[in-house]
């Protein structure tokens, strides 16, 4: 076996190696799935890191209720097919049970609302390990984020206090309370990501494909203008574009890009040779500079 | 190739954010958002120059107060490799920062303002980098622009850096010397026309260049039971399989290998990655190994080939770096997690402390404090298995972890 030619090879090896010490190292690990490509990917790692056996944890959405329809179905389907257990909590329940306020007016999204939810469905859980699926090269507050990141019991990341990872030791030791957020994809770009949908043929939901939509322009950017969530002014004109999504957050701050390409292959050409980078089409991030330390640092995912 | 992990090391404003982000920019990797952006802020301060530095420094207070706090990763590719360079901080305070960038690296940066040409932190940033032996070094003399790209600087620089390396311990380490200026982009990614006398490669165009045999040490192989796949199905219902990562060195289907520290005997039945069955599993791949025989095998537990076993001991010596505010001190005990392995540990004595700008080393120690470097003794609560680090970077490695606060407080080096 040559395992270790390509690099997107090696990538996999090590991502496959944190994921086994999670379950090794905690009792009760989740795996955040958000319905997007690098929580899909995570889910392909998880496979194939216990091969025979099954997933020793469950995945779980925090469900901002505003998802775009196909990727609910899709994770509905990926679950039942790998049989994996699956568990949901609702932002909508947060906002029900007054814990979170609605944000209102044209940038209004639930993306912050969702710490809420999370950190309260740790507690509820008693999770001790969450993986997700965020990488280093996304966004320069996350260059900074170790593979295994210490939360304190609000759920809050000290970045100036991080603990040393030396060589491939990963050290997991928490305090009752505390939990771990652990990142086995930190070092792949998005262009890693899919090159390897591309090369280990992993189902993705459509929408990352090119398809007909009804949009308008706002800030420079392609809104859908098909869901109801995403606020549009009576003046933002209503077109349709050949478009994708890079990434499938919550639908009230993902922009779409003009596109063509409607196979993995065509995507994995466009992204290589595309000058705009992923997180430039989030809204959120685009609010200040510092949007995302300053979520980090109160618990957001 | 793997990806290639590059480590910097220098002083505060030697040029490393800089640098990397000219490398960046010079290989088109900055998106053209991220450019605007530090298009926009570096006239909102007033330069008249692109502050490359903005690429690299992400926490608001770094930004603020122009300087790098924590390790951060950046990455890039070329049509040849996939890189990642880590944007070490350097100041005096940070010298974990610098050992544990360089733990995961293959190569090293190490920066050196030509204006003040080699000084205590250069010695410091060297020191380091031959403790973790890494086998290749680019000695990058900047701010070039600064002193003409005269010729006589370089090669005094040149010079000073060669007589620290007759004082250094690790002999097999590459060292190339290039001029550059990062800010101008001379010799980073394309060769300087204002530097005619020098002959040598751009920054980049040596790491290009590079391959396996240049950057990675081969050991003997060492298989460290991460996890026991038990699946309990009707259709493997007898499977018993060790996950783990090979290091070292190859593990192929039929090798006589023994379970430590059990000592037992059996041979490797199959090696699967997934749902396909190899023949062989390379270093660094993450395997699922079955064995011939039904034996107890347990996560911590470590498979190696019959005839080429490591050290099983119950106490070693090792070169220390302690990294945390808390002292060390005799008598202390602390877990030592050697790859997937915890022990527990009691510091036995410290031999001596060595002071990692080659000034010597000082007996008679009582305490560490952090950042210092030291030869420790550990007496062990269970043998481990380890190798000599100079042997095999892996399984002659450990980090030690404070039981009390949790906290990875020092890594380790076996002598
Ligand atoms: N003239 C000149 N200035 C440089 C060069 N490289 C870096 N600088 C400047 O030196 C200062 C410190 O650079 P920075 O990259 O933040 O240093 P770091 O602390 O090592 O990351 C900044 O003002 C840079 O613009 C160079 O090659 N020439
Ligand atoms: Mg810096």
């Amino acid at each position: 076996m040559n395992k270790d030619t390509s690099h997107i090879n090696s990538l996999e090896n090590e991502a496959i190696y944190i994921i086994r010490e999670v379950a090794a190292q905690f009792e009760r690990p989740v795996l955040l799935f958000s319905g997007g490509k690098d929580s899909i990917t995570l889910v392909r790692l998880a496979v194939k890191a216990f091969y025979p056996a099954k997933v020793p944890f469950p995945l779980m959405h925090i469900d901002t209720g505003h998802n775009f329809p196909e990727t609910i179905e899709f994770r509905d389907r990926l679950v039942e097919e790998l049989g994996l257990e699956l568990i949901v909590r609702n932002v909508q329940d947060s906002i029900d049970e007054g814990k979170v306020k609605e944000e209102t007016g044209r940038y209004a999204s639930r993306n912050q609302l969702q710490t809420t939810t999370l950190l309260d469905a740790i507690e509820e859980f008693k999770f001790d390990a969450c993986i997700g699926g965020a990488r280093r090269d996304e966004e320069k507050a996350r260059a900074k984020e170790r593979i295994f990141s210490v939360r304190d019991d609000f759920g809050q990341w000290d970045e100036k206090n991080q603990r040393p990872e030396l060589f491939d030791m990963l050290n997991g030791q928490i305090d009752l309370g505390q939990n771990v957020r652990v990142f086995p994809i930190s070092n792949w770009t998005e262009l890693d990501v899919w090159s390897y949908i591309e090369e280990e043929d992993i189902e993705i939901p459509s929408i990352y494909f090119a398809h007909k939509r009804k949009v308008f322009l706002r800030d420079g950017m392609i809104w859908s203008a098909e869901d109801e969530v995403v606020y549009r002014d009576d003046h933002e004109e209503v077109i349709e574009e050949l478009v994708r999504f890079r990434t499938v957050g919550d639908m009230s701050c993902t922009a779409a890009v003009l596109s063509e390409a409607t196979t993995i292959s065509k995507v994995v050409e466009e992204i290589r040779e595309s000058t705009i980078s992923e997180r430039g089409a989030r809204i959120d991030d685009k609010r200040s500079e510092a949007a995302m330390e300053k979520r980090k640092q109160q618990g957001y995912f | 190739m793997e990806v290639l992990k590059i480590a910097t090391a220098g002083s505060v404003d030697d040029g490393k954010s800089t640098l990397i982000g000219r490398i960046l920019y010079d290989t088109k990797s900055l998106t053209t958002d991220k450019l605007e952006a530090i298009e926009k802020t570096s006239k909102q301060r007033g330069y008249d120059y692109l502050d490359f530095s903005l690429a690299t420094d992400g926490l608001v207070a770094e930004r603020e107060q122009g300087i790098t706090i924590d390790v951060a990763h950046i990455y890039f590719s070329t049509k040849k490799k996939s890189y990642i360079i880590a944007d070490t901080p350097g100041h005096v305070e940070y010298t974990r920062n610098m050992v544990t960038g360089a733990s995961t690296s293959q190569a090293s940066i190490i920066l050196i303002d030509a204006r003040k040409g080699v000084i205590e932190q250069t010695n410091r940033h060297f020191f380091i980098n031959n403790l973790l032996r890494i086998k290749d070094i680019v000695v990058a003399i900047n701010k070039m622009d600064l002193v003409d790209y005269s010729e006589e600087v370089y090669n005094k620089i040149k010079a000073d850096f060669e007589a620290l390396m007759s004082k250094r311990d690790y002999q097999d380490q590459k060292i190339t010397f290039i001029p550059v200026s990062a800010l101008k982009g001379d010799n980073v990614v394309h060769k300087s026309e204002e530097m005619p006398w020098y002959k040598g490669e751009a920054l980049l165009e040596h790491l290009e260049q590079l391959n396996k045999a240049d950057i990675y040490n081969v050991g003997t192989p060492r298989f460290p039971v991460q996890y026991v796949i038990r699946p309990k199905t009707d259709e493997f219902h007898d499977f018993r399989g060790y996950a783990g990562k090979v290091y070292g060195g190859n593990l192929s289907v039929g090798d006589e290998v023994m379970v430590l520290p059990s000592k037992t005997r059996s041979k490797i039945k199959d090696i699967y990655f997934y749902n396909e069955k190899y023949e062989t599993a390379s270093r660094r791949s993450s395997v699922t190994i079955t064995l011939e025989d039904d034996i107890n095998v347990s996560r911590g537990d470590m498979i190696v080939k019959e005839n080429d076993l490591p050290t099983i001991d119950k106490q070693f010596t090792a070169n220390v770096c302690w990294m945390d505010a808390t002292t060390l001190t005799p008598g202390t005990k602390y877990v030592v997690q050697h790859g997937v392995n915890k022990v527990l540990a009691k510091v036995d004595r410290i031999n001596h402390k060595i002071h990692p700008d080659y000034s010597g080393i000082e007996k008679d120690v009582t305490e560490l404090k952090v950042n210092d470097i030291a030869s420790v003794t550990f007496k062990l609560n269970k043998p481990i298995f380890y190798d000599q680090f100079k042997n095999h970077r892996t399984n002659g490695s450990f980090i030690l972890i404070d039981s009390q606060s949790n906290n990875t407080v020092g890594a380790g080096f076996i002598q």
